[in-house]
Order: C-alpha cells, then structure tokens, then sequence
C-alpha cells in the first residue's frame, strides 16, 4: 500500500456539505421554514386541520373561553374561533403572493428597462417614484382601495399599483451597478440585443436582493393585508380573515379577548417565517465573497 | 480617401469629449489612424492618454457616456452614425471586443459554453449541436486543456490568464475581421502575459485578423505590433511602424518614452523619467500639449497645434522640430 492509499485509508470519510447548504442549517432559517411550509400546508389543506366548519354557528356556545373542545375559544356567535384562524390562512397566504408578485413582475421589467436604456424614460420613472414615496404607503393604498371599492380583488389592484414601484427603484438600482461591470459592456460589443443583455445577463445578476425583499414584503403584504381586513376594506365578512376576525373580537376585547388575540398571533408567526427566511435567503444568496 | 479600399478601418478626427459638472473633458482630440488588414496595431500611451476611450469610441461604448465625434469608417459605412441595433451585425461577429480585466468580463451565472455559444447563437446559423462543437473547438485553439469537460465550468473555475482565453474564445467565436484588445495581459502576470500575447498573434495570423492593441508597455509593443501610434493627452503624435518609431523616435515625447525604459542600467543609477504630469483634459493647452514638459519646447509650441505631418520613412509625428530630433538621436 502506498502512502496515499493509507492517507486516504485512515481518513474518515465525512461527507463535507456545501458551505450554502451548511449556512441554510441554522435554527433562524429552520424555524422560518418549518413556519413557512406549515402556513403552506394549513392555507392548501384547511378542512384536514381545522377542527369544525369555520362559518358553522353554535348558539350552545356562544364566547367559550379555550377549552380542549375549542382550543382557541369561540366567537360571539359560537364559530370556532381555532377552524376560523386555520380557514384564514388561505385569504393571508394568498394576499401574502398576490399582494406582492404583480407588483414584482411589474416592477423588474420597468425597473430593468429603464435602468438599461436611460433618457428621458428614467427621469420620468425617477419624478414618478419621488411622487409615490411621499405619500405614506398605506394611505396610498386605502386612497386606490377607496377609489375601487372594498374587496381582495381590488386590494390587490390597489397594493401593486402602489409597490411596483419600489421594486422597480429596487431593479434599477441593481442593475445600474451591474451595468458598470466588465461582462455588460462585453455583451455589448459582442452584437447582442438589448433584451438579451438585460434578461439574461443583467437581471440574473441582480436578482439577489430582489429576492430577499420579496420575502420580506410578503410579511408586510399579510400585515397590510389583515389591516385592511380590520378596516373592512380588505377581505370582507363572513369571510375568515386574520384582520377581519380581530375586528369582530374589537367589541369584546374585555370579555373574550381570545377572539382577537388569536388571529393576532397567527399574523406575528407567520410574518416572522417569512422575515426569518429572506434573512437566511440574504445571506446564502450573497454571490461574490462567498467562496 | 484615396486608401479606403486597403484599410479596414478608418478613424477620423475622433474626438471624444465628456461633460461634467460644467467642465468639459477632451478625452480623445481629433485623432485619425487607419487599419489595415492582419495587422496589428499598437496604441501606446500613458494612463489617462485617451488610449481605451479611443476603442470604446469606435465601437460605439464611450457615447453612451460621452460625446463622440467624427468618423469610423468599417468597409465604407461610417458606424458612429449607426443606431445599437444596426451596430450588432458589426459587433461581435466583424469586430470584436477584449477586456483588461478578465475577473470580471464574464458573466459569473452562466458557464463558459454557453456564454461561446451566446456569440454563436447571436451571428451565426449554426444549430444547437454545431455551436457546442464550435465552442469545444474555440476552447482547444485558444489552449484551454479538455475542452469539452470545460465547458460546463463556471467562471470562477477559472484562472485568470485561463478567463483572458475565454474571453478570447467568445469573442473570436465568429471570425472577426478585428479585434480591439484594451490591454489584454495588464491584469495578468508576466509569464501569462507572454503566453496570452503569443496566443493573440498567433490566431490573428491563421484568421487573417487585425488587431488594434492597447498598451502602456513598450516591450509588448516591440514584441506584437507590426504599427504603432503613440498618444498623449488625446491626441496622437505619433504613428509609424514598430521599427521605424522604436529606433528613430520623431517626437519628444516619444523619445522620453524610450529613455524611461531601464535597458542594461549600473546598479543605482538614477532612472530616466519625463518631468512634469500631463495636462488635465479640461484645460489642455493651446498648442502642443506636450509643450510644458518639452525640453525642446520654443513660443511656436505653445501657440500653435503640431498637426501630425508624414515624415520620409514611414513616420508620422505631430512636432514643430522633428528634424532636430533626428539629429539628436542618430548623434
């Protein structure tokens, strides 16, 4: 035997992980995940989890302090207060996403071109942008939503015609820095088409942080979200909504505060799931200076 | 133009100027030079001469900074005049580009086949197995050992002198008639310089494709040029072939060049430098610009700009006292 076959002989054989798998390991991103994948889960399959129907009323239990037969209580017209916070998880998950995708598609493809091609595109988007951040978010958003009527539909109108534009000045800015790098200008002069250079040599560059403030605007998307519920310009009633059920436990806050600090909670876990996630994201995706 | 047909490229009276802040900065000053087929082309010149800024000029880079005027002509069309879109039949398949700095002229989320095969895709038919064989074939000629296994590499994989091949892959990928190398071999050290200076040559001899090199290290220039134009703070002063203008330098600023060469110099010796810094480009002067730190330098310098003049032998040199010179270099 030669000296590297006993080198490699007596060398235990760990299994080495990649240093992005080994960074996702940490207990911040396990329990994000492990919030996010149950919010999932409860938002796809809620009458595997939910107890009892969530609009069913029973007039024998009408307010019931959490018991094992209602762990979170009852409403004030008897509905399971648990079933309603489980049903919700399906309108939140899907603000969560449709509060934020359009608004991100929208925005990357504004964002990309007008970063690319400059001129007066830019500043108009640039004066554009100066607008909309003055107005304070939510006041914009109950502006459009007071314009449209209530109503999730229209709450998602209202929040992308808003948000857009801040991951557009997000996009733009990462990819004016990406521009300045050697691989733009050498796309350039090797003959290809504008679109090419941004769609998939720019943006693929730049997606990092688009990423993480994703993430992180689902979480605020939920919290608009059950805002507008609570105002009654989102989801509307009976509907089972995080927002909407805190507004019908505002009445009796002294008497069954479970009805609204329920539903409170489920929007404080599962905003953290998703904040702690696109904090791991952020620090896996991080390109350069990670080797 | 009575020579369009032999040259490939024409530059005329280039000017390149950049606006800030309320200054203007002349970047490149009305500098003319021709390309002729196969050749290779030296441009030297300090830092801050105007050297890259002239490349990107030609290729249509510095305007979407700057103002750039004048004219370039490829094949009789003159390509500042042309819009982006119509430039990219030009770019990349007719004249292609190389960078100084090979850490980050690729794309660091795409492998280095497909980024050969981006090329191809873009100016040629070839279908999607005809590209990945080009691409292996393009690897082998520039030197780059298993190319095939290489090229689902990523960057990063990659060495430096082993990215300038690359680089130089891609852009050769469609046979260009001219390449513009913005100092190829600056990022890379000496014996990678070499390597990748052979390797330039060599390809641009087999593909019959000029070369238009930009440099501030003579010795490159002796080594690879066949021509060479000397600049300095934006305007040329000096062109002629490698020999002529190494051996019989026609203009100060060049011979100062030459001097600060160390060549076979006793130990501690003080070394040779041009006294003085270039002129900044917002306030270039007058006349000659290399008129301040001239040792020959007399009123007419400072009034009047030296046009570049042809000299007998195949010299062309922007001086008022190009005779004296001569003298001063064969005594």
């Amino acid at each position: 035997m030669t000296q590297l076959d006993t080198l490699q002989a007596t060398t235990p054989q760990k299994k080495k992980l990649h240093p992005r798998v080994k960074a996702l390991l940490r207990p911040g991103f396990l329990l994000g995940f492990f919030i996010l994948s149950s919010s999932i889960l409860l938002a796809v399959f809620p009458w595997a989890f939910a107890p009892y129907d969530p609009n069913a009323f029973d007039f024998n239990a009408i307010q019931k302090s959490p018991s094992w037969a209602h762990p979170f209580g009852t409403d004030n017209l008897g509905r399971d207060t648990l079933s309603r916070v489980i049903w919700a998880y399906q309108v939140d998950m899907q603000i969560a996403f449709f509060a934020t995708f359009f608004a991100m598609v929208i925005g990357v493809i504004v964002g990309s071109l007008v970063a690319y091609h400059g001129g007066i595109a830019d500043v108009l988007f640039g004066r554009l942008v100066d607008v909309t951040i003055t107005f304070p978010f939510l006041v914009l958003v109950i502006a459009v939503v007071a314009v449209l009527g209530p109503g999730l539909t229209n709450m998602y109108v209202a929040v992308t015609l808003v948000q857009w534009v801040y991951y557009a000045r997000l996009t733009r800015a990462e990819i004016m820095t990406q521009m300045t790098s050697d691989y733009a200008s050498a796309g350039k002069v090797m003959g290809y088409s504008s679109t090419r250079i941004i769609f998939r040599h720019l943006l693929p560059n730049a997606t990092t942080p688009l990423i993480t403030y994703w993430m992180t605007d689902m979480a605020l998307a939920i919290l608009l979200g059950s805002s507008l519920g609570y105002l009654g310009l989102g989801a509307q009633p009976p509907q089972a909504e995080w927002g909407v059920l805190i507004a019908e436990g505002r009445n009796f806050i002294t008497t069954a505060w479970w009805m609204s600090l329920m539903p409170g909670i489920a929007i404080v876990v599962t905003g953290l799931g998703f904040s702690l996630v696109g904090d791991s994201l952020a620090d896996v995706l991080r390109p350069r200076g990670a080797s | 133009m009575t020579n369009q047909n032999e040259s490939l490229l024409q530059v005329r009276d280039l000017t390149t100027t950049f606006h800030s802040k309320g200054r203007v900065l002349r970047a490149v000053d009305g500098i003319s030079f021709d390309v002729r087929a196969g050749e290779v082309l030296g441009l030297v010149g300090e830092s801050g001469s105007g050297k890259s800024i002239s490349l990107r000029s030609i290729i249509g880079l510095a305007r979407d900074y700057g103002t750039v005027e004048g004219n370039v002509y490829w094949k009789g069309e003159d390509l500042l005049t042309q819009t982006d879109k119509q430039l990219q039949c030009v770019r990349g398949s007719q004249i292609s580009m190389i960078f100084q700095e090979p850490m980050t002229s690729l794309n660091p989320l795409l492998t280095v086949g497909l980024q050969i095969e981006e090329n191809l895709k873009a100016h040629t038919d070839l279908d999607r197995r005809a590209r990945k064989a080009r691409a292996i074939e393009l690897l082998d000629m520039v030197g780059i050992p298993s190319a095939s296994s290489r090229l689902k590499d990523f960057p990063h994989q990659f060495s430096g002198g082993m990215r300038q091949r690359v680089m130089i892959a891609i852009a050769l990928a469609s046979n260009p008639e001219l390449l513009l190398a913005d100092e190829p071999t600056t990022a890379l050290d000496v014996t990678i310089q070499d390597q990748i200076l052979q390797l330039l040559l060599s390809l641009a001899k087999d593909l019959n494709m000029a070369i238009v090199l930009v440099t501030h290290d003579l010795g490159v220039v002796a080594q690879t040029c066949d021509r060479v134009a000397v600049m300095y703070a934006g305007r040329l002063v000096e062109t002629g072939s490698v020999r002529d203008v190494l051996k019989r330098p026609q203009h100060p600023y060049t011979l100062g060049l030459l001097k600060s060469v160390p060549e076979n110099m006793p130990p501690r010796t003080p070394l040779y430098s041009v006294p003085g810094t270039p002129p900044a480009l917002d306030a270039l002067p007058k006349g000659c610009a290399f008129a301040p730190r001239c040792h020959k330098a007399e009123d007419v310098c400072l009034g009047t700009k030296p046009p570049l003049s042809v000299l007998g032998d195949g010299i062309s040199s922007a001086c008022h006292f190009t005779a004296d010179i001569r003298e001063e270099v064969l005594a």
